[in-house]
């Protein structure tokens, strides 16, 4: 019940918006810009011939790939930036360079390397992803607090036991966080990448009902799937901060 | 009996913006085996200093730790430090903390029968699948002793384990550790700012001066135990030792 009166206020919004952008189509006659109906009808249309289903699929499939390449290359690099401290100095200027640049200024670059199959969007999701997570698990290594590894040095245990019973759990968490956002930026640029001459995903599909036809009433069911898909996907990263392993770090 | 501890003329200081700040200066002392030393001082004196240099977790400016006959210079199974904030890991299960210094070439399960067999000891049954977050904080305590004494310590290093817990747990616990260490003798040097704690549980009461600090006095408690906090003896002696401190117990 309360959970309900606290997302009132933020339906409310919604509903204040769709009924706002109903009366301007309506009141300033628009043959362009959709009403919100137009917008259901549209997505129903997408569903019915089964194209709302391949390009969702083809946008997330590209997501899977390039952000689970960027997990297995992010967390032990991260790992290690972060217990040795010459392999820090050593990487985190490149690292530093890199990461400030957007991932839309690589397209032409991926283009060019990969050309315009699924592994330029892959690539460009790798390379978005990539570094928030390296940045995230260094800072998780950076701050294990130095009583627990004083209690593994006196225990005198093994460097396995150190790194699966000590480092790896105490960094996890922040893994975890760095993979939100890393998730985030990768769906972000998915669709970017997507407009660029492919001929499937949610962004080609935004791209194409503009450009055959005016199709605007399609190009914003584009818009507000990928929002929602975009939701659910967080959705899914915070359940993983549910897990036993991790549960110490959100209590107190 | 034979000796355990022989600290030598350790010395310590550390830099500070103002030059360096000496902290520790000149303490020699021995403990016999299986001996029980209380080491009492004015907050900030460098007793936990001390302590850090004896169980081998920093080096001395000059001076030297031996732990039979040997000189030590980097912490060992052999002596656990148990400090004040606790390092109980709280990724891990009761069991799985108890488990976690024991030696890699004991089965799975010899180490679940002696993690077991400690988490009795200390009360913690029943206990065994929990998470640290799950506790109190004096079965945290609970937890870091047993941990402490499942590798068999030839000495356990003690710096204000109780004093986060309140006056009744304290106590408590205080008793936990007298009946504990009449089943197995370990030689104990434990830090704290409560006299009354030192005379529960030590044969000899060491006094330190403020920084730096030195040896000012040194008090042997030749009560048997279970001792009678409230006796004319426990009385005396604790107005003696607060008196050395520098505190006048009748006037307070």
């Amino acid at each position: 019940m309360s959970k309900l009166r606290q997302s009132l206020p933020g339906l409310a919004v919604i509903v204040l918006l769709l009924a706002a952008w109903w009366m301007i189509v309506k009141a300033t006659r628009s043959v362009i810009f959709p009403t919100p109906w137009q917008v259901v009808t549209g997505i129903v249309e997408l569903i019915r011939d089964g194209t709302l289903w391949r390009h969702i699929g083809a946008s997330l499939g590209r997501v899977g790939s390039g952000f689970l390449l960027a997990v297995a290359v992010a967390v032990p690099i991260g790992l290690w930036m972060g217990w040795v401290r010459g392999v820090h100095d050593t990487l985190n200027p490149l690292f530093q360079i890199l990461r400030p640049i957007s991932p839309i200024a690589w397209i032409p670059i991926a283009i060019l390397w990969f050309g315009v199959g699924n592994a330029s969007p892959i690539y460009l999701i790798f390379i978005s992803s990539v570094f928030p997570m390296i940045v995230q698990t260094v800072a998780g290594v950076h701050t294990i607090e130095k009583r627990y590894l004083r209690a593994a040095e006196n225990f005198g245990v093994s460097r396995h036991t150190l790194f699966t019973q000590v480092v790896i759990p105490a960094v996890l968490p922040q893994i975890i966080v760095g993979m939100r956002i890393g998730l985030g930026v990768a769906w972000l640029v998915v669709v970017a990448a997507e407009m660029i001459a492919l001929r499937s995903g949610l962004g080609y599909l935004i791209m194409d009902s503009r450009n055959a036809g005016n199709r605007y009433d399609l190009v914003i069911a584009g818009m507000i799937i990928i929002g929602l898909i975009g939701l659910m996907l967080d959705g899914l990263m915070r359940l993983l901060e549910g897990l036993k392993i991790v549960r110490w770090r959100y209590v107190h | 009996m034979s000796i355990k501890i022989e600290v030598e003329a350790l010395r310590k200081s550390f830099a500070t913006d103002n030059g360096a700040l000496a902290v520790v200066d000149d303490v020699s002392l021995q403990v016999a085996d299986g001996e029980f030393i209380a080491i009492v001082g004015p907050s900030g004196c460098g007793k936990s200093t001390l302590m850090r240099m004896m169980a081998g977790f920093m080096p001395p400016d000059s001076g030297r730790v031996l732990i039979d006959g040997a000189i030590r210079t980097c912490p060992s199974p052999q002596g656990i430090l148990i400090s004040q904030h606790g390092s109980v890991f709280p990724w891990l299960t009761v069991q799985q903390n108890l488990m976690f210094g024991l030696n890699g070439a004991l089965s799975m399960s010899e180490k679940i029968a002696i993690a077991d067999h400690y988490a009795g000891i200390v009360g913690l049954r029943g206990f065994e699948r929990s998470y640290p977050h799950e506790l109190s904080g004096g079965m945290l305590k609970r937890v870091e002793i047993a941990r402490a004494l499942a590798v068999k310590p030839a000495i356990l290093y003690m710096d204000e384990p109780f004093s986060a817990l309140d006056a009744l747990m304290s106590l408590r616990m205080r008793n936990e550790l007298l009946k504990i260490l009449a089943q197995e003798r370990h030689t104990v040097l434990l830090i704290t700012h409560d006299v009354e704690e030192a005379i529960h549980l030590a044969d000899r009461v060491m006094v330190l001066s403020p920084r730096p600090t030195r040896i000012q006095a040194t008090f042997e408690v030749k009560l048997p135990h279970p001792r009678k906090l409230t006796s004319p003896e426990v009385q005396q002696l604790r107005v003696d030792i607060l008196r050395s401190l520098g505190v006048d117990a009748d006037a307070a």
